[in-house]
């Protein structure tokens, strides 16, 4: 693969031919802050945080959408670069409400994190600022527009991610926003729910609806493990707030998702600590009733039942039917329980939930 | 044959031409004189303000603001026995010289049509018009006496450069396309004509489409591409509806379509009507738009000609650009090379409004002054007024003060002084137009079609709008001087496409060249054009008034009192400041009082 050298900040950078300054600055360990950028989604270079100086080239570009070139030489950090930034970060900022002692978002926020960075402490352009209503007309995403920077992560993400194109920008100027066709409530959209937006957005625009006040994102601790649903093997990560599960929330890292998930590997865990969930076997008595007991017990009762079936009726008058929110290790095992234990073939799984 | 030319361009059909026509050939049909006398619907002469425009051919006799009932005269006079009808004549602003023959207007006497020729002379509805004043003749010599390469030195040895503004040199365009490997390609003409007061695409489109039409199919020959999209403006019903005739003759007589003039050359050609967005005047917005999407600019490298509508080599040029390439083509890119300046080729129509005596199309030599364009061809300022200012470019380029009235009009002057050529849309103000109020004006506009896509446009126009509403209003303070400076620094380097970068070039221009009024209306509460409303206060000179109430009896908020034949006042907590009153004063008694004097009201 051919490569080019470019010298960013004094720092010589070899890079494969294609890759944009952005990545080559990374790859050399310089910072450079984007918000519209997404190494997952296509690029729009649209909030021009990401903006260098490189030597003749006419005004500031984008370093997340300009590729790397043979001699280039960039300046990430120069009066004027960091001054943009700074200029940039204010403009979000006149337009945001400054809520982020009460924010879902408050610590994981791109926006807190480069105002902090760049210290940018106050907005220096007051003037009139969004005064949109709080979209909560769905079960499992709550939409504040007035937090909204446009960055445009989650109108990628619907269409590139998870296909659903179900929301876009409308109108103009100042008034644009990301709306659903026809400017309804994201629940009498088309909208499926799987909360890819919510995995991309950079600030507190979209929240998970039932995570909201379970905690602060420091107080979480995050259990990676494998969405139980069905077969596909998703990556999630349990967000565990005093032993307890209070959130399921996607990672980059995903090897077979990233940070696509459907809306009920996303939200549908309230199963984990419900009341009327089974956390120990139940053994039938003759008035019909259950009993507790343990998992010796109510083993040993079962096997011997299917010895006795084997025994009166044959192998063949047994069947194993499997789940699909099993896991491959535990299939196998029933697939090995049915032909090695029972001795028949009669093993089916349900595919899908 | 004699002939009667009628403008049906918007501004005469306006002004009513299509009565006059029908009138005409009613009258023609009456006295019998139908078959000696043919009547042409012509496209826009550039004069709009003169309209309904009439010619009479030969003789070249200028008719100008002929009604229904002046049609008896002309044919009666004109037509059956030669004489010119003196009323009708135009009259030379200031001398008041009547002026019989169309060339002797001192309004198209500066003027070089090389673009506009045919406009108003020709009937645009009807191709055989076009062939008989050499259309397609560039096309023909394209074709079959020249490769693709030929014809793109041609053009690029014509120095013609993009007419849409930025000025990007065509050939060297049309090279990138050529040079770019894909079996697919397009030719796209940008007819999404929006910056306010330019009406000049849209004149040479109903004037003159087959021009456009025969641009299109050279470059098409030259970049190897076999498929073109005008994309029009909805709002141009007009220029839509004869785009569609000429295409529909164009593709009859084999000028369109497959094996054109037998050479094996295919091409077709599509209209796209815009949705009313001004960004799709930015050509990746407009590839955007005519994929169906959204109209957002996208990131260029790639450029249009890599990688253009649905990701296939595209040459874009706008409407102008294609009209200059048939003259290129006929008469040859040095001949084409001679006019202008070193490093601005041929000829550049510009749309002249607002306080101009001469409203209307004036195309001229690159290289010409400001002066001449304003005072020779525009005829000065209206009223008597004193020039102010001159805004050229539209809403992205700069306003320009009577101290460059002697700046030569080409690409690298204008931009250099801090405005650009832009699309050639020119508004002249005159000393009562507030600057400030002017940068206000066009900062609004291009707020309001700021796509939203990037950062410093969307958001940074908004603030810059809110600054300048402020100082207007006289809330003002220094530090929003300093503030307007560095968001506009920031906004031209940073944003996305044209529309964000050239975006603050009319606060840049005001600020360079009407710092005091800024700072008027900041540190004396004044605005010195007496524009601002909230600045103003309007006052009798009670020793001027006569007391001959046509004041109070106009006044719509009854802010005026007095009796009659005495003195009368305005009270200043009714008053609207409409201005009415002082339209209607003979006595020059009525006033606007700004910055100190409004003290006189208060005391």
């Amino acid at each position: 693969m051919s490569t080019v050298t470019l010298t960013i900040d004094g720092i010589k950078v070899t890079v494969p031919e294609g890759t944009t300054v952005l990545e080559a600055a990374r790859q050399a360990g310089i910072a450079i802050p984007t918000l519209c950028h997404d190494p997952e989604l296509s690029a729009p270079g649209a909030c021009r945080l990401c903006v260098v100086e490189i030597q003749n080239m006419r005004n500031l570009p984008a370093s997340c959408v300009t590729t790397a070139a043979e001699g280039m030489v960039v300046s990430t950090c120069s009066e004027t670069v960091v001054e943009a930034r700074r200029t940039i970060l204010e403009l979000l900022l006149a337009n945001h409400p400054e809520d982020c002692l009460t924010c879902a978002k408050s610590g994981e926020c791109a926006l807190q994190d480069y105002a902090y960075q760049y210290g940018v402490r106050k907005a220096g352009f007051a003037g009139e600022r969004h005064d949109y209503p709080l979209d909560e007309s769905n079960p499992f995403i709550v939409r504040d527009l007035n937090k909204c920077i446009l960055c445009g992560k989650c109108v990628r993400a619907c269409d590139e991610i998870q296909g659903r194109t179900v929301i876009n920008f409308a109108f103009r100027g100042f008034a644009t926003k990301v709306a659903t066709p026809m400017d309804l409530p994201l629940g009498e959209s088309d909208c499926v729910f799987c909360g890819s937006c919510i995995s991309v957005c950079p600030v507190g625009a979209l929240t998970p609806k039932q995570m909201l006040g379970t905690g602060r994102v420091w107080e979480m601790r995050k259990v990676r493990t494998i969405c139980p649903y069905c077969g596909t093997g998703c990556t999630i990560e349990l967000n565990v707030k005093d032993g307890k599960v209070v959130g399921i929330t996607s990672t980059p890292e995903g090897t077979v998702n990233g940070r696509a998930l459907c809306v009920k590997g996303r939200f549908g865990y309230n199963f984990i600590h419900h009341p009327d969930r089974l956390t120990a076997p139940l053994i039938k008595q003759p008035d019909g009733s259950f009993r507790e007991a343990d998992w010796d017990e109510a083993i040993a009762l079962v096997a011997e039942k299917f010895g006795a079936i084997k025994t009166a009726h044959g192998s063949d008058a047994l069947a194993v039917m499997a789940s699909a929110r099993c896991t491959n290790e535990d299939n196998f095992l029933a697939n090995k329980l049915a032909r090695a234990v029972f001795g028949t073939n009669n093993i089916d799984h349900c595919a899908r939930l | 044959m004699r002939r009667v030319l009628i403008c049906a361009g918007t501004g005469c059909v306006a002004s009513g031409s299509r009565k006059v026509t029908a009138r005409l050939k009613e009258e023609l049909d009456r006295q019998g004189l139908a078959e000696q006398i043919k009547v042409v619907n012509t496209g826009c002469h550039g004069f709009c303000e003169q309209g309904p425009i009439v010619i009479v051919e030969p003789g070249d006799i200028f008719y100008c603001q002929v009604q229904e009932k002046d049609v008896p005269d002309i044919v009666a006079k004109t037509l059956a026995n030669g004489e010119v009808v003196d009323r009708l004549l135009f009259k030379e602003p200031g001398s008041g010289q009547a002026v019989t023959r169309y060339h002797d207007i001192h309004f198209y006497a500066k003027q070089q049509r090389l673009v506009l020729k045919n406009c108003g002379h020709i009937d645009p509805e009807n191709l055989d018009e076009y062939l008989a004043v050499e259309g397609y003749e560039g096309l023909k010599r394209a074709l079959t006496t020249m490769t693709r390469e030929q014809v793109i030195e041609e053009v690029k040895l014509s120095g013609l450069r993009g007419r849409g503004g930025a000025g990007f040199p065509t050939g060297v365009k049309w090279e990138f396309a050529y040079n770019s490997p894909g079996d697919k390609k397009y030719v796209v003409c940008n007819a999404d004509e929006g910056d306010p007061g330019a009406f000049m695409d849209r004149s040479i489109l109903e004037g003159d489409p087959h021009a456009v039409i025969e641009g299109m199919l050279i470059c098409g020959y030259a970049i190897g591409a076999d498929e073109g999209y005008i994309y029009v403006r909805a709002e141009y019903p007009l220029a839509t509806h004869r785009l569609r005739v000429a295409i529909a003759q164009a593709t009859d007589r084999g000028y369109l379509g497959e094996n054109i003039l037998g050479t094996g050359f295919n091409f077709k050609l599509k209209i796209k009507e815009g949705a009313g967005a001004f960004v799709c005047g930015e050509e990746t917005a407009l590839l955007t738009s005519i994929e169906g999407n959204r109209g957002m600019p996208r990131v260029r490298p790639p450029f249009p000609a890599v990688k253009g509508i649905w990701e296939k080599p595209t040459n874009i040029n706008n409407v102008e650009t294609f009209a200059n390439v048939p003259v290129i083509l006929r008469k040859g890119g040095s001949w084409y090379a001679s006019i202008g300046t070193e490093r601005s080729k041929g000829t550049k129509v510009f749309a002249l409004t607002g306080k101009i005596i001469n409203t209307g199309l004036a195309e001229v030599p690159m290289g010409i002054t400001m002066r001449e364009i304003i005072f020779d061809i525009g005829g000065g300022i209206q009223k008597g007024k004193e020039f102010k200012a001159v805004q050229i470019g539209g809403p992205s380029g700069g306003c320009l003060p009577k101290e460059l009235l002697d700046l030569p009009v080409d690409y690298d002057s204008l931009t250099q002084a801090g405005a650009m050529m832009g699309s050639g849309g020119l508004v002249v103000m005159d000393e009562t137009t507030c600057m400030v109020d002017v940068a206000r004006f066009f900062l609004n506009f291009t707020q309001k079609e700021s796509c939203g896509k990037c950062t410093p446009c969307r958001e940074g126009t908004k603030r810059m709008l809110e600054i300048l509403t402020r100082i207007t209003e006289g809330k003002g303070e220094m530090t929003d001087i300093e503030r307007l400076e560095r968001l506009a620094k920031v906004v031209k380097n940073t944003a996305l496409c044209g529309l964000g970068q050239t975006a603050p070039n009319p606060i840049l221009t005001t600020l360079r060249y009407f710092r005091d009024e800024y700072e008027a209306h900041i540190n004396e509460a004044s605005c010195p054009a007496r524009v601002c409303k909230e600045l103003i206060t309007y006052w009798i000179h009670q020793e001027k008034c006569n007391g001959c109430t046509r004041c109070a009896r106009s006044c719509a908020s009854s802010a005026i009192a007095g009796a009659a034949k005495q003195p009368h006042s305005i009270d200043p907590a009714k008053c609207s400041k409409c201005g009415v009153c002082i339209e209607k004063c003979r006595q020059g008694a009525i006033v606007k009082l700004t910055g100190k004097e409004r003290q006189l009201v208060k005391h």
